[in-house]
């Protein structure tokens, strides 16, 4: 079967973060991802299932990996080789269509008693990812067992799989996954005056979120681009600025006094990092009022800041990572209501992943939102 | 004799016409045939004797007013408010003519054993005064005499303390001004009457008031209904103020108005800025070499050099008038002294009416014309310049030239860039904008401590900036400036090009290819009487 593969292959690693570094995305062309022809992955186990992608999304942090700039942190937590794709809507052989809840928490990993965090329903929090019948890997895309989405089948356990309604198309579908990481960063929010930090794909589906939940927030975003400014506004946003424009915003719609060098004197209850780079949380920080909580929704990475204003404003930094399950119904029902499917600007098929690759990190310049990998005309799919 | 102003069309041999250009200047010429140009008239000749004419207006008032010296008694309060740093534009020459007035307001309190004068300087909702600037206005004598003790200073219209409130109109709307000024035994207003919005009742009203007397005439309906705000009796923005002017009279506030106009001697007679103020045609030699190399010179400094040499530029202008006593008979003796000097009869309606926007306005003396300053320069005071019916035709097009930069003062413009960065972002409907976020702005603390304790305009004055350019925005099709910067220019609602001819072309879309043209040679100031 045709899959994207990932290897540990230290040369072409290094060679992707000179290119990632260059241009976004340049890692896809010299680094350790590749189209191969590789055996099936086997079911690991009673409950696991056979999953035939039919789109699968491109993450920032499916870019991260290519560029070869994510952190060391992952890697007791990934195996290799592992194809990527976390971003799932696939089929399964009985032809029903289902969205895969990629975490590999204890009950995929068939640890029993399950921790104590999935005990809680957490699975974002297990504690058990790199344990148990399965090979280490935080989520699928990321664990050499399960494979990923960015190929022709992949296996999941019957708890990861949240069925599709009819009436919901795949492209609103594949937006599923992301959706419920806004769901959850959402629910980790309290009401008040927020600001959301970028407006990619995480960032417009993280204002859907937040509005659904919180329908009397008061909500700055940023956006670079004009199609995500519309977007960002459409989706429940109150005010959308230019990134340079937001502490002014913020000190505008709050109404705190500034001092002569641009500090703000308070500044917004929640920020929404859904950017992670060293300048979007000194953003974060900057505009944050004195106990607020920054929510780093995007992934941040090795990061140099200074934590004054944490430590002198009492500001709480927060990660938002995943979801819980339940975050998947309510991300079913909002794809459906918002027709998110739109957000879905471009897909290809897997042998022009350099371009796709490309056009993710670039998205945004672009004119883009989210794009993604279309396995459903892939020749070899129906003899799987 | 001064020649009046007057109407050229524009023939073949009609030479390339001056638009001011910020901080620079173009020569644009015009098509032949269908152009014309609105010139300003030569400046008036001035009074010989300023001082002797200040002396006999105070002591021979105008209107149901007794001679100042008569008002005068000892033991009274005595408040003396005069324009701020908005006029004239550019400033004048020392002595400013509100000094030559304030002296001698002064040598009369003196000779009434009159010891409780304070001085007010009446800028409503604009930022502070320097102390240079209140020197250059008032004179260094005055200045030390008064301010070191308290007596000569700004007006603070967000200080709760030193604020009265004094009624309503008959439409509802509400007069609070000054305290000091409220609770004096008179009230002197000394006026400098660049163009004919000044003046009258305007000057207390506004001048002396806060925010929450204010929003009843700067909002956007009655900027709609001043048609124009240079015509006084179709202007509601001044029906309003005579309204207030009422409630001032009822409440036992006695003003002791004094008007002086100045005449077109912008640029002076002699040295290189002297040819802006000539007529193309009559250019000698020498005019077309010093403007060739002025512009060049100008052309080569970077930002901040140009904009110290304009703002180094203090207008030679003379006086040409001066008149005291009661508010409302001073003031229609004042419009026609303006009128007389500014006024230029013109025939009909234009399709396009074109205009170079110079490097200041009443809101960037010493500092930058950000971008909400040139649309209400523009769609604001120049298209305003009217009496009768506006010099472009309803539908037509506006073709502004201008630089047009995304740049601010942050200092006196504060809560202008978060007018431009978040506002106009969202809408550039003034109604909208109005209802939408003028309150937030103008109640903003942050803006309030700069509008009281630095040198920010108020956080609600770019709102009114937009509104003076409501009765522009709704009567044409189409704006265009001239080499201003795109994203700035788009920012406005408005379409940039580089160059006039590009303008033109843009402009036919909406008014046809042989559509007619009327420039408006501004300034030196000139008001079109449009038949």
């Amino acid at each position: 079967m045709k899959a994207l593969v990932f290897k540990r292959k230290p040369a072409k690693f290094a060679a992707a973060m000179v290119a990632g570094r260059l241009s976004p995305g340049a890692g896809a062309k010299v680094g350790p991802l590749s189209l191969r022809d590789v055996d099936p992955p086997e079911l690991p186990g009673p409950g696991w299932v056979r999953v035939r992608p039919r789109l699968a999304g491109i993450c920032g942090s499916d870019l991260a990996t290519i560029d070869g700039t994510s952190s060391r942190w992952f890697e007791p937590i990934v195996s290799f080789p592992f194809t990527p794709g976390h971003e799932v809507v696939g089929e399964l052989d009985d032809g029903r269509r289902v969205v895969v809840v990629p975490v590999l928490s204890c009950l995929p990993r068939g640890l029993e008693p399950v921790c104590g965090a999935c005990a809680d329903g957490r699975i974002n929090h297990c504690e058990r990812i790199g344990f148990g019948r399965l090979e280490p890997g935080l989520q699928c895309g990321f664990c050499e067992s399960t494979g990923g989405g960015w190929s022709t089948l992949m296996v999941a356990h019957e708890s990861q799989l949240v069925p599709v309604p009819d009436d919901l198309s795949d492209e609103a579908a594949v937006l599923v996954e992301p959706l419920a990481c806004a769901v959850h960063a959402a629910s980790l929010v309290t009401a008040g005056q927020v600001a959301v930090i970028g407006a990619g794909t995480l960032g417009l589906l993280t204002i859907a979120a937040l509005r659904a939940a919180h329908p009397s927030l008061d909500l700055t975003a940023t956006a670079k681009h004009p199609h995500q400014r519309a977007l960002a506004l459409e989706l429940g946003a109150d005010r959308v600025v230019a990134p340079g424009e937001l502490e002014r915003a913020v000190r505008t719609s709050t109404g705190t006094m500034r001092y002569d060098n641009g500090q703000l004197g308070g500044g917004v209850d929640g920020v929404v990092d859904c950017v992670g780079s060293a300048e979007s949380l000194a953003q974060a920080l900057r505009i944050a009022a004195p106990g607020a909580t920054i929510h780093a929704v995007g992934m941040p990475g090795v990061t140099t800041l200074d934590l004054t204003p944490l430590w002198q404003r009492e500001v709480a930094l927060k990660g938002a990572y995943a979801y819980q399950r339940a975050d998947f119904d309510t991300a079913l029902a909002l794809a459906e209501r918002l027709d998110l499917g739109r957000l879905v600007s471009a897909t290809y098929a897997l042998r022009h992943y350099e371009d796709a690759v490309a056009h993710a990190a670039h998205a945004g310049a672009r004119g883009a939102v989210k794009i993604a990998f279309d396995l459903r005309s892939e020749k070899e799919r129906e003899t799987l | 004799m001064p020649r009046p102003g007057f109407v050229l069309d524009v023939d073949k041999s009609t030479p390339p016409i001056l638009f001011h250009h910020g901080e620079s200047f173009r020569l644009e010429k015009l098509p032949a045939g269908r152009s014309r140009v609105l010139y300003p008239g030569e400046p008036l000749d001035p009074l010989d004797d300023v001082d002797g004419a200040i002396r006999h207006a105070l002591a021979h008032p105008l209107g149901d007013s007794e001679p100042l010296a008569a008002l005068l008694r000892p033991g009274m309060k005595l408040t003396i408010a005069f324009d701020d740093i908005s006029l004239p534009l550019p400033p004048m020459r020392r002595p400013d003519v509100r000094q030559r007035v304030i002296e001698a307001v002064l040598d009369l309190a003196a000779a009434a054993g009159v010891d409780d004068v304070h001085l007010i300087a009446a800028l409503a909702l604009h930022r502070r005064m320097t102390e240079a600037e209140l020197r250059h206005a008032v004179g260094d004598r005055v200045y030390d005499a008064f301010a070191p003790h308290g007596l000569l200073y700004n007006h603070d219209a967000e200080d709760p303390d030193n604020l009265a409130f004094l009624g309503t109109t008959r439409h509802g709307e509400e007069v609070e001004i000054n305290k000091r000024a409220a609770t004096s035994d008179l009230i002197v207003y000394v006026n400098i009457n660049l163009v004919s919005m000044d003046g009258g009742w305007k000057s207390t009203a506004t001048g002396l008031s806060s925010y929450r007397s204010l929003r009843h005439h700067h909002n956007v309906k009655t900027m709609q209904h001043s048609r124009s705000f240079m015509d006084r009796h179709k202007s509601e923005l001044h029906s309003s103020n005579w309204r207030m002017g009422e409630v001032l009279k009822d409440a036992g506030v006695k003003v002791f108005q004094i008007e002086t106009t100045l005449n077109n001697d912008t640029f002076g007679t002699s040295g290189p800025m002297s040819v802006l103020q000539k007529r193309e045609w009559e250019w000698t030699a020498k005019d077309r070499a010093t403007f060739v190399a002025m512009k060049a010179g100008l052309d080569r400094l970077p930002m901040k050099a140009r904009r110290k040499i304009f703002n180094g530029w203090l207008a030679p202008y003379g006086v040409t008038s001066v008149q005291a006593g009661e508010v409302e008979a001073v003031h229609e003796v004042t419009t026609a002294n303006v009128f007389a000097q500014q006024l230029v009869p013109i025939e009909g309606q234009t399709d396009i009416l074109t205009m170079g926007l110079p490097y200041i306005c009443p809101y960037n003396v010493n500092s930058v014309m950000n971008p909400i300053l040139v649309m209400c320069l523009g769609l604001g005071y120049f298209f305003n310049m009217y009496r009768g019916r506006p010099l472009v035709r309803e539908g037509g097009v506006v073709i502004l030239s201008h630089p047009t930069p995304w740049e601010f003062n942050p200092v006196h413009h504060p809560s202008y860039i978060d007018f431009f960065e978040q506002c106009l972002a969202d809408t550039t409907d003034p109604v909208e904008l109005e209802a939408k976020y003028e309150t937030q702005f103008a109640e903003d603390e942050w803006y309030r401590h700069l509008y009281r304790t630095s040198y920010a305009y108020h956080g609600v004055h770019p709102f009114y900036m937009w509104y003076w350019g409501t009765h522009g925005m709704q009567h044409v099709g189409k704006v265009i400036i001239v080499g201003g910067e795109p994203r700035s220019v788009r920012r406005l609602g408005f379409t940039p090009a580089s160059t006039l001819n590009d303008a033109l072309e843009m402009a036919s879309d909406v008014v046809g290819r042989d559509a007619t043209i009327t420039h408006l040679h501004n300034p030196p100031i000139v008001m079109a009487d449009v038949s």
